[in-house]
């Protein structure tokens, strides 16, 4: 009999705790060479924690890594390739102004004379070896998202690496860019590379992976291989217990609400992050907003909360114009928008105040003289809790000690206690487990169902395509097109993301 | 299993939760290491630490009168830190409380050399204070107007404003206000007594408006709309404005109170410790209390007792200077050794240390 080919990685018993935080709690996996592992998990599983030890970046407290059946001692990023580990990290590590070819050498040591036509011969060596489509003198803050991602590859690739991590790798990607990077994944597994791949979207583990390994709340729950699981299954094992997925669109009446015209928001140096971009919000429907992140989607937000002063065009909201105005003055105009933005620390809530001091955010301006009544609040902070079932030690809790979808559920519960006529909510569930995602979107729909208007800015299409009533895609600033989310597919949205189509505006 | 794997030799563990008792143990054990690094040096420089200690307490509580001194240093320390907790709790860098308090100063010197036989005691030092703050409250004005509507940086602004009221003085010294019956000495005249603030139970008054002012800041940080709108300022300015809040206003007006307060620290200086105006009046205090503020994590009750200790230390440095003759130099270094150690105890409130070896628990 021969002893089986040791794995490229196997991680035993790997704990890792940040205080009494148990980010990883005795975590085994293992992968082979020629094969593509997915690690999936729920946001707060622990995933990237158990990568970012075998990149060096966290030392473990407590646990066994092999490397080759051998085991090893990975203290620093250096330890890492040097065992010929590279990790393609979800916020790319690059410098803007140098270009591919630049970024791919920097840090590695050599003589001082830089050989740049050796170079560029190498990458373009590795990038059709692989099938990437990569230009070495391009300098990185001229390269899309999708480019810049390739650099990161083709960097960790340069480096001798033939154990490959991804964390999160389509979250910026397109589907048609996303199909492009498992073709690429695919032939690195021909060729005999190890790779994991950090993901919470079903669909891609199922058409990518060869088997996967399954964490929950930092615990290991399986690893099974993905032949024999399906979408209901892994879902079950990443929750805990049996989820409904499905989402049923309610049927609301729409009666006309907001009307946008040639929203155009510029930078201080003035190039234009929003540009002409015109649309209608009607009362009793959900309309969907997708695009590559960085598309405007946040300033279109902003600029419909009143945050963008220097946003021009017509915003009309029930009658009024409340373009240029702050949120000051679209209250006392008396046009009521909630707004739950992507930054929900920076722009919605404050970390170190409780919560019931995030509610007077919005209510303490209505109080009268010159002393803050926080008892209001409380008894406020005490029904959101009930209602939203947040998890929290009371009204008095800091809102930073709470998890981020109790976080989240305070921001949206504050929000829909004024009873906007209109709810602007940007990606509301990033970090959020499964349920607490369907709590949110079960709450948008009774909101839509109550004759609100909701801007729904989200990443997932498969999301927006079972919540939403119309899409309107953004592209660079403007607006590509508007489809109706009862016909329209997910390939018609990806090619509109990239402007590469375009089509007529769906009627509300 | 294998002679490789080892352990880095000291890692950092963030902190989850500390109990108050372990705070506790960790700054006491900061002044025992704090207090036996400076009994080093002063046995390096030939003395005996015991001694050099005693002679430290008692020669800042030992007796009414050094008691006396210790509180009238206090004083400025506890209305700038108050004044710059405002600031800083708004996220607000004010460091320019030196050059608040001169200005402040300048304006209450004013009154006290030629307004002292027109008016009675009362109104004259009641307009004495209201001009110390004014001129206070605009010195701080100006950094703000312009971070309100340029963004401008307001570290640098205030920096710059103290030579700026600094350099005044010496004009002031000099020139216009300088006392002829000194013959050719650059300095001012003193006060006359009616300008002089009147003293209960062997200091000047100033303890008193401290101690209100202590109370009144608290109250006004934590239970007022106003209050409010500083700590959500401070923390996140899109969010303050996402309330509807005038952020450049609240700007504006913290920091014009802010500077008011400094202002009405230097009228308290001339007018019940100096008796005069010099170039020296604010002597760094603008400084100190920026220490004492963090010191006391920005909450005005523990302000009045961290002024009180940092105003010991200060009192007991001049008193070894004189017994020992330890040269000042010596006695800052010390006070330097102490403030260090309770000022980098702060990271062991934050974070542990895992030696090599050392088993993670759990229970943080």
């Amino acid at each position: 009999m021969t002893t089986p080919r040791p794995h490229a990685i196997e991680l035993r018993d790997v704990t890792k705790t940040f205080g009494s935080v148990v980010a990883n709690d005795r975590v085994s996996l293992a992968v082979r060479r020629g094969e593509i592992l997915a690690l999936l998990g729920e946001n707060g599983s622990g995933k990237t924690t158990l990568m970012n030890m075998l990149s060096g970046i966290y030392y473990p407290d407590s646990g066994h890594i092999l490397v080759d059946g051998r085991e090893v001692t990975i203290r620093a990023p250096k330890d890492a390739f040097a065992l010929g580990i590279g990790m393609i990290h979800q916020h790319f590590k690059l410098v803007d102004v140098l270009t591919a070819a630049e970024n791919i050498v920097l840090g590695l040591s050599g003589g001082v004379r830089l050989d740049r036509k050796a170079l560029a011969g190498r990458i373009r060596e590795i990038s059709a070896k692989y099938g990437f489509a990569l230009e070495p003198d391009k300098k990185v803050y001229r390269m899309s998202v999708c480019e810049k991602q390739t650099v990161e590859i083709v960097k960790v690739l340069y480096r001798g690496a033939d154990i490959l991590i991804l964390d999160e790798p389509t979250a910026v990607l397109t589907p048609q860019e996303t199909d492009r990077l498992f073709a690429i994944l695919r032939a690195m597994r021909a060729d005999g590379k190890a790779i994991v791949i950090i993901t919470h979207k079903l669909h891609e583990v199922l058409s990518v992976s060869d088997r996967v390994t399954i964490l929950r709340k930092g615990r290991y729950i399986e690893t099974v291989e993905t032949a024999r699981a399906d979408v209901q299954s892994l879902t079950d094992g990443m929750v805990g217990r049996p989820m409904r997925l499905a989402i049923s669109r309610v049927e609301a009446e729409t009666k006309p609400l907001c009307g946008v015209r040639g929203l155009t928001v510029r930078h201080k140096d003035g190039h234009s992050v929003l540009e002409g971009v015109s649309f209608d919000l009607c009362g009793g429907e959900i309309l969907g907003v997708a695009g590559v992140a960085g598309s405007g989607q946040q300033a279109l937000c902003e600029a419909l909360a009143g945050l963008e002063p220097g946003a021009q065009g017509r915003i009309v909201v029930g009658g009024v114009n409340i373009a240029g105005m702050n949120p000051g003055q679209i209250l006392a105009a008396g046009v009521r928008i909630g707004f739950v933005p992507e930054d929900r620390l920076g722009v919605g809530l404050v970390g170190s105040l409780n919560i019931a001091e995030n509610l007077l955010v919005r209510g303490y301006r209505k109080q009268r003289g010159i002393f803050l009544r926080r008892g209001p609040a409380k008894a406020q902070a005490g029904e959101l809790i009930r209602w939203l079932a947040v998890n929290a030690t009371g009204p008095g809790q800091r809102v930073s000690k709470l998890s981020g979808g109790n976080v989240q559920k305070v921001l949206l519960g504050r929000e829909l206690m004024e009873a906007p006529q209109m709810i602007i909510a940007a990606y509301p569930v990033r970090g959020l487990d499964i349920s607490a995602s369907y709590t949110v979107y079960d709450l948008l729909q009774a909101q839509k169902a109550k004759g609100v208007g909701v801007l729904f800015v989200g990443e997932d299409l498969d999301v927006l395509l079972e919540l939403c009533d119309r899409i309107m895609v953004l592209c660079g600033g403007r607006v590509s097109g508007i489809v109706d989310a009862r016909t329209a597919t997910k390939e018609e949205i990806g090619l509109m993301m990239t402007h590469a189509h375009r089509r007529t505006e769906a009627a509300p | 299993m294998i002679a490789e794997k080892r352990d880095p030799l000291v890692r950092m563990v963030r902190r989850e939760n500390i109990s108050p008792a372990q705070a506790l143990f960790i700054r006491a054990a900061a002044l025992v290491c704090a207090l036996l690094t400076g009994g080093l040096m002063i046995l390096a420089l030939g003395h005996n630490p015991f001694a050099v200690y005693a002679d430290m307490i008692i020669g800042s509580l030992g007796t009414r009168t050094v008691l006396a001194e210790t509180i009238r240093l206090a004083i400025p320390l506890l209305i700038t830190a108050l004044a710059i907790s405002l600031a800083f709790k708004m996220s607000f860098w004010n460091i320019g409380g030196e050059g608040q308090i001169l200005f402040g100063a300048v304006a209450a010197s004013y009154f006290a050399l030629f307004w002292a036989d027109t008016l009675p005691r009362a109104p004259l030092l009641l307009i004495m204070a209201i001009a110390g703050a004014l001129a206070g409250g605009l010195a701080g004005l100006l950094p703000a107007l312009c971070k309100a509507k340029w963004d401008t940086n307001e570290t640098l602004f205030t920096l710059m404003m103290n030579y700026i009221a600094l350099c005044y003085i010496k004009y002031l010294q000099n020139g216009p206000w300088k006392d002829a019956r000194l013959r050719g000495f650059p300095k001012i005249a003193m006060f006359e007594d009616i300008a002089k603030l009147p003293k209960l139970l062997g200091v000047h008054v100033g303890w008193i408006i401290a101690l209100a002012l202590a109370a009144l800041v608290y109250l006004y940080l934590h239970h007022t709309k106003h209050g409010y709108e500083i700590t959500v300022v401070g923390e996140s300015p899109r969010t303050a404005k996402y309330a509807g809040m005038n952020v450049g206003r609240v700007i504006v007006r913290t920091m014009f109170l802010s500077g008011m307060l400094c202002g009405l620290t230097g009228f308290i200086q001339v007018a019940g410790a100096d008796y005069t105006l010099t170039d020296s009046t604010a002597g760094g205090v603008g400084f100190t209390a920026i220490t004492v503020a963090w010191l006391s994590k920005l909450n005005p009750a523990i302000m009045v007792f961290v002024s009180f200790a940092i105003a010991m230390l200060k009192k007991g440095a001049n008193k070894i200077q004189t017994t020992f003759k330890i040269p000042a130099s010596a006695a800052d270094v010390l006070t330097g050794v102490l403030l260090f150690f309770m000022l980098g105890c702060e990271f062991f409130l934050t974070y542990r240390l895992v030696l090599r070896g050392g088993k993670e628990r759990l229970d943080g």
